[in-house]
């Protein structure tokens, strides 16, 4: 199809994958195709091919499948030839999968050389796991099931393009087989514990829908639980025992090394995540944790490389390379130090530009199509008819598509790379500043409108988040923070969402922290209860600073919170009851951040080594006519993904 | 289809060094882009390896001309850039994906003389 041209896939049996699948997954898969644009003819045995040097039409008849006919030696009808793979016609079938061919291979050979009398057994495993044009498709055991042996559990959703189906014994108590199709990550486990006839959990729906309730556990336990002789990578024939050898008794401690040493994990890849799993759980048994470390580069978990840069005051991310670090640095280490060098000395991004994240590097979010989005702040979500109309023009003169954001600003899309210093001169000129909506840093505190307006307020929530969204703004961290204030307990800035929030309250303000939105949802966690507007502020600022300082990267509040050991209590004792000693270096620190704040947009539009590298070629002035759009509901959006 | 217009160019078989723009022009450790003919064509000055290499600025994942503004680093020994998009990987020695099983991407041979950069072309 990349080619322009018209795929056609002919199928001898009536659907596809008849071996694996059963009628309902094999339509799904066959639709999920057909959606991509693949024509499909099912129930089609090409007689003839027809045309000279290129294909020009196809005779179909109903006929046999064809093969050399084997005997369980992999012997054709002449003892001295033999057959194996897809060629072979053995138990009336031809087994279109790897696995098997394998197996038939070392039956061949051992056949040949007369090394023993190895046979081809009668029950071929034909399971699998592949990827038919980006679709995951799966089956294993007895992926259809008569009613006399067992019953099924069906899942399927059309709008996602998802089947799965697992087949029990009549007790519920064994699996027997089962089929996937659009979402076959589980294949791996349900494949395992079919081969090694492992007990059934007691809702066995859980294996095919996910666990319910809290967290979300898995159902299926631990690989650990797996019997040493599983066979973990099926391609290679590795069992779990050699796996966890291979880390225990070698020192092999990476998914690489084993996949070096034993060969598992070299062929079609699906184990990986498993023999991942089984080297962090054997590490375990020996008492390792495994260590957090950043990359190849650097040996140290960012904590670590936290105080490296603080104690020995390096500043450059080649000075650090060189002096605790190997090799030249890669895009996981050099955003991390960027962010640990932003935290230190609140350098903006614009210092060491090619340290920085891609987004950071243009102090914007790229989008869809590779153009880039513009989010200036507007703190507290107060925004005058004065700063509307200007943010309007502009918008309008660049051509921008508008949408309020969840975080209560603007945000304007379809910059192209060149337009980024133009557009933000002229919202400079207009009073506005850079949102960093771009950074792993404060994005913003939303606010309900508060006792200003609001006939229930009991405080300014307003005054409030417009006072802390300018006092964190600009500070990056482990990974995006957010804040809300609410005037009442109504919480109508859903502040318990948020990294941190405040909730107004007879005799003054409550404290939360570590919540938030996204993947999985948090409420924030009370630390205060009716304090006054300097101690609430106070409190927050340690506990980011003290986040800031041991956060690994990437990791939220919430993820960090609910891994620091001792939880809120040793939180509070920390931030609260100054249990450690620090809250004076914290204070110290947060307000170092607060005082050396700049806009680093207005940075780069006065500095020209900075503006330049706002261009998309450096040989051209030439624009990027590779971006196109498309018009939706009188504004634009970036042509759709192919 | 735009993904192949761009084809992986030996020293060997370069036909046309295009003399694409002065060193000052390049960012230190990371990306730019410059035009050739219809062609835009992601180079770059890993400085801390002491080697520039160019490839494709097209992103096989998704068809967008981005790789240039991806940050580079190494894996392994072998220089690599990461798609400011969804941080796909490619080395930018033989262009494989490093970190999944997308398409190779063309990479270009690039040398530098008397202060301007040069790269490789066969067409």
């Amino acid at each position: 199809m990349d080619m322009g041209l018209e795929p056609h896939v002919v199928e001898f049996a009536p659907k596809l994958m008849p071996r694996q699948l059963d009628a309902r997954s094999s339509n799904v898969l066959q639709l999920t195709l057909e959606d991509i644009g693949i024509h499909i003819h099912t129930g089609k045995a090409t007689n003839k091919i027809i045309g000279e040097d290129q294909i020009t039409g196809m005779d179909f008849d109903v006929g046999i499948r064809g093969g050399v006919v084997v005997n369980n030696k992999m012997q054709t009808s002449d003892p001295s030839i033999y057959a194996i793979g897809e060629v072979a016609l053995y138990n009336q079938m031809i087994y279109g999968l790897v696995a098997p061919g394998y197996e038939m291979a070392e039956v061949a050979v051992h056949q040949i050389l007369q090394t023993s009398d190895t046979m081809m057994s009668a029950s071929i495993d034909m399971s699998t796991k592949l990827k038919l044009i980006g679709v995951d498709v799966a089956s294993f055991g007895e992926p259809y099931m008569p009613a006399d042996k067992g019953l099924s559990i069906i899942y399927e959703n059309k709008t996602k393009g998802v089947y799965k189906r697992i087949n029990v014994s009549h007790d519920g108590k064994t699996l027997l087989g089962g089929i996937m199709v659009g979402d076959a990550e589980d294949y791996g486990i349900l494949h395992q514990m079919y081969i090694n006839n492992m007990p059934l959990p007691d809702n066995a729906e859980e294996l095919i829908v996910g666990a319910r309730g809290e967290g979300g556990g898995s159902a299926f336990g631990s690989v650990m639980d797996l019997p040493d002789e599983a066979v973990i990578c099926s391609c290679e024939a590795v069992t779990k025992g050699q796996v966890c050898c291979s880390v225990i008794d070698d020192g092999n401690e990476t998914v690489k090394a084993i996949a070096k040493a034993t060969k598992a994990g070299t062929g079609c890849g699906g184990c990986k995540p498993m023999i991942a799993d089984l080297v962090k759980e054997s590490l375990k048994t020996l008492g390792k944790t495994v260590k957090e470390r950043i990359c190849e580069h650097f040996d140290y978990s960012r904590q670590e490389l936290y105080d490296i840069v603080k104690t020995k005051k390096v500043t450059s991310y080649n000075n650090l390379l060189d002096l605790v670090g190997t090799g030249n640095g890669c895009e996981v280490c050099k955003p991390l130090v960027a962010s640990i060098f932003a935290s230190i000395y609140n350098e903006t991004a614009n210092k060491q530009e090619s340290i920085q994240d891609s987004n950071d590097r243009y102090l914007a979010n790229i989008q869809r199509n590779g153009t880039y989005s513009v989010v200036p702040r507007v703190a507290g979500g107060e925004i005058s008819p004065k700063q509307l109309i200007a943010m309007g023009r502009i918008a309008q003169k660049y051509d921008l598509y508008t949408k309020i954001t969840g975080g209560q600003r603007i945000d304007m899309f379809g910059a192209q790379l060149h337009e980024l210093p133009l557009i933000w001169e002229e919202l400079i000129a207009e009073g506005f500043e850079t949102g960093q909506a771009y950074g792993k840093s404060l994005r913003t505190v939303k606010s309900c409108v508060g006792s200003t307006w609001c006939r229930y307020g009991m405080d300014e929530s307003v005054s409030f988040a417009i006072e802390i969204e300018n006092r964190y703004k600009g500070i990056r961290s482990p990974h995006k923070f957010k804040g809300g204030v609410s005037g009442c307990i109504r919480e109508c800035a859903e502040a318990r969402g948020k990294d941190f929030g405040f909730i107004a309250v007879e005799g003054g303000w409550n404290v939360y922290v570590g919540g938030n939105g996204g993947a999985n949802p948090k409420h924030a966690l009370l630390i205060a209860e009716k304090v006054d507007k300097e101690t609430a502020i106070k409190y927050v600022d340690r506990f980011i600073m003290f986040y800031i300082k041991t956060a690994q990267p990437l990791q939220r509040t919430a993820p960090w919170l609910e891994k620091l050991e001792g939880g809120v209590t040793y939180l509070q004792n920390v931030i609260i009851n100054d249990s450690i000693g620090i809250v004076d270096e914290l204070d110290r620190e947060m307000q170092a951040l607060v005082d050396s704040y700049k806009c680093e947009w207005k940075e780069a539009i006065e500095t020209p080594e900075i503006r330049e590298r706002y261009t998309h070629f450096v040989n051209s002035e030439e624009k990027d006519e590779n971006i196109e759009f498309v018009s939706l509901r009188d504004q634009k959006m970036p042509k759709e993904w192919a | 289809m735009i993904a192949n217009t761009f084809e992986t160019v030996k020293t060997e078989n370069v036909t046309t060094w295009f003399k694409a723009a002065p060193t000052s022009k390049f960012p230190k450790n990371a990306g730019a882009c410059i035009k050739y003919k219809d062609k835009q064509i992601a180079v770059f000055n890993f400085e801390r390896e002491g080697a520039w290499y160019a490839c494709q600025n097209l992103c096989p994942h998704k068809m967008e001309m981005v790789l240039s503004r991806g940050m580079i680093g190494e894996e392994n020994m072998e220089a690599k850039v990461a798609c400011p998009l969804h941080k796909n990987t490619f080395s930018l020695k033989t262009g494989e994906n490093l970190n999944g099983t997308l398409d190779a991407i063309a990479t270009y041979p690039v040398k530098v003389e008397d202060g301007f950069v040069y790269v490789g072309f066969a067409d």
